[in-house]
């Protein structure tokens, strides 16, 4: 075709555009994060705020290493991870099934539609009180109250996750005479994934937030507690050396799903 | 061996083919040539049972096909290689390779087929464990062609095969199709490379919104004016 060559003939046009790219630059970030302590330090250190106001990040991590030692901040900590741990794994396997439904089935999808955005909206920690109630003032109470902030977020990504595996694909696999439960294993699942681990990275830092919360209305132990805890008794370096670990917890959960998420996105 | 005979279709209130008529006779390249819009992939997916026709009937080799799920035509003999290639991204080459292999009718030759495959296609054999999505669009082609045809079908529809390849790539698709068709394939091709599918088909068909406004043998529409002039550029 002769206009075919014609256009063959073209230089490619050089793409013009410019921005909108940021990269990655990971000294940029640790430096940036050393300055912010260094400047944090050097406020304590010469501007003589009261430690008690707001101790100096030696004070701090002194603090925190005299509290692993010494005291039990370890079993606390121990005590916060397995009540996320049990509220999230139910709030999640819950919302996987309740979401992967909503996606695959007519009836699941109008009444779960209808059910999570009435009480998605809910503050979740607003309802520990009726857990309490309900189960007691024990573990059961915040598991429950972990697991219903969890289950949302979960149900509402499984759901689109689903509805943005390409139709066509489907019909390609049922065209095949896959069954049914192949499918969803197969086809949908994969490629739901994404969605659903995206949906995870928020349930988690939910759970975090919660279990934190519940600790603060009533438990002994706990990373919460021992926080509000520190507080009441204005030690504040133990108060914020309990704040570096739950932002340490968030972050190593952060890490292990975006370990995930490259695991399970490697095909692309 | 294919004849649709008055098609219609609907999505909702908009009919996307009118009274479409085609026969596709054994052994033969039938071609399928249209703007954008005009129904091909739409007329595709009504032979291979993915939509329900509105009016109208589909024969294949006798028997009346209209409306059957699109598995039971597949079963019959009647592949599709979709536009868009549509092979499953995160399973492997040779997963995908299996998965076309599935229907009843070529399920206990499945060994001897993925072998006659990987021959056919030597760059799928050395990417047998890779993820189909991180193939090329070229490879993903051979792959969406080689699934197909471990089902064993007598006649396979063609949507776009070439749709994003360049020349070279596309020439390769092109001349598979040809090979297979010596070897006794039946073809009902759609193509956006009118002139090349006008050379190869003995057949074809002009689709325009919905209906065949113009059919003949390849080359005589070739050499048409009006065919020039909407699809051609001359
Ligand atoms: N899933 C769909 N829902 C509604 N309209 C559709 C759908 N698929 C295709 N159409 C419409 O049907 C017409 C024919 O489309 P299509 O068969 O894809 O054409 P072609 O393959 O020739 O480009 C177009 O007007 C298109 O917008
Ligand atoms: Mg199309």
């Amino acid at each position: 075709m002769a206009d075919g060559n014609a256009r063959n003939r073209l230089a490619p046009v050089p793409f013009r555009g410019a921005g909108f790219a940021p990269g990655e630059h990971r000294l940029g970030g640790a430096a940036a994060l050393v300055a912010l302590v260094a400047i944090w330090q050097a406020i304590s250190s010469f501007l003589g705020v009261s430690p008690l106001f707001l101790p100096s990040p030696i004070a701090i991590a002194r603090a925190l290493w005299r509290l692993i030692v010494e005291g039990d901040l370890l079993s606390q900590i121990g005590v916060s991870a397995l009540r996320i741990a049990a509220g999230w794994s139910l709030g999640a396997s819950i919302g996987l099934v309740v979401g992967l439904a909503m996606g695959l089935f007519t009836f699941a999808r109008a009444a779960g539609f209808a059910i999570v955005s009435a009480l998605f909206p809910i503050p979740k920690i607003a309802l520990l009180p009726l857990m309490i109630l309900w189960f007691g003032i024990g573990e059961p109470s915040k598991i429950a109250t972990i697991a219903l902030g969890v289950f949302f977020p979960t149900a509402i990504s499984a759901a689109s996750g689903v509805d943005s595996v390409p139709r066509n694909l489907i019909r390609m696999a049922q065209s095949f005479g896959l069954p049914f439960a192949d499918i969803v294993r197969k086809v949908v699942l994969p490629g739901a994934l994404p969605s659903i681990l995206a949906g995870f990275r928020i349930s988690t830092s939910i759970a975090l937030l919660l279990v934190v919360s519940a600790e603060m209305v009533g438990a002994e132990k706990g990373i919460g507690a021992f926080v509000l805890q520190a507080g009441n008794l204005m030690q504040t370096d133990q108060l914020l050396a309990g704040v570096v670990v739950l932002s340490g917890l968030g972050l190593a959960v952060a890490r292990a799903i975006a370990m995930l998420e490259k695991r399970f996105s490697s095909w692309r | 061996m294919l004849s649709v005979e008055s098609l219609d279709l609907f999505y909702g209130d908009a009919q996307a083919l009118s009274g479409v008529t085609l026969d596709v006779p054994e052994g033969e390249i039938v071609a399928i040539v249209g703007a954008n819009g005009a129904g091909k992939t739409s007329l595709i997916r009504a032979i291979a049972g993915m939509l329900k026709p509105a009016a109208g009937r589909v024969f294949y080799k006798g028997a009346d096909i209209t409306g059957l799920d699109s598995h039971r035509v597949c079963n019959l003999g009647v592949g599709q290689v979709a536009e868009g290639r549509q092979v499953f991204p995160t399973l492997t080459v040779r997963e995908n390779l299996a998965m076309g292999g599935l229907l009843p009718r070529a399920r206990a030759r499945k060994t001897g087929n993925m072998e006659r495959m990987l021959e056919l296609f030597p760059r799928l054999r050395e990417r047998l464990t890779q993820a189909a999505g991180t193939l090329s669009g070229g490879e993903q082609q051979m792959l969406a062609i080689a699934r197909c045809l471990m089902g064993e079908p007598d006649l396979v529809m063609f949507d776009e095969p070439s749709l994003g390849l360049s020349p070279a790539l596309a020439n390769d698709v092109l001349d598979t199709i040809v090979d297979l068709n010596r070897k006794g394939l039946s073809c009902l091709l759609v193509e956006q490379n009118v002139a090349a599918s006008l050379e190869i088909a003995k057949h074809a068909y002009v689709l325009e919104n919905g209906s065949i406004t113009l059919s003949g043998q390849g080359s005589q529409l070739l050499a048409d004016d009006r065919v020039r002039q909407a699809y051609l550029g001359m």
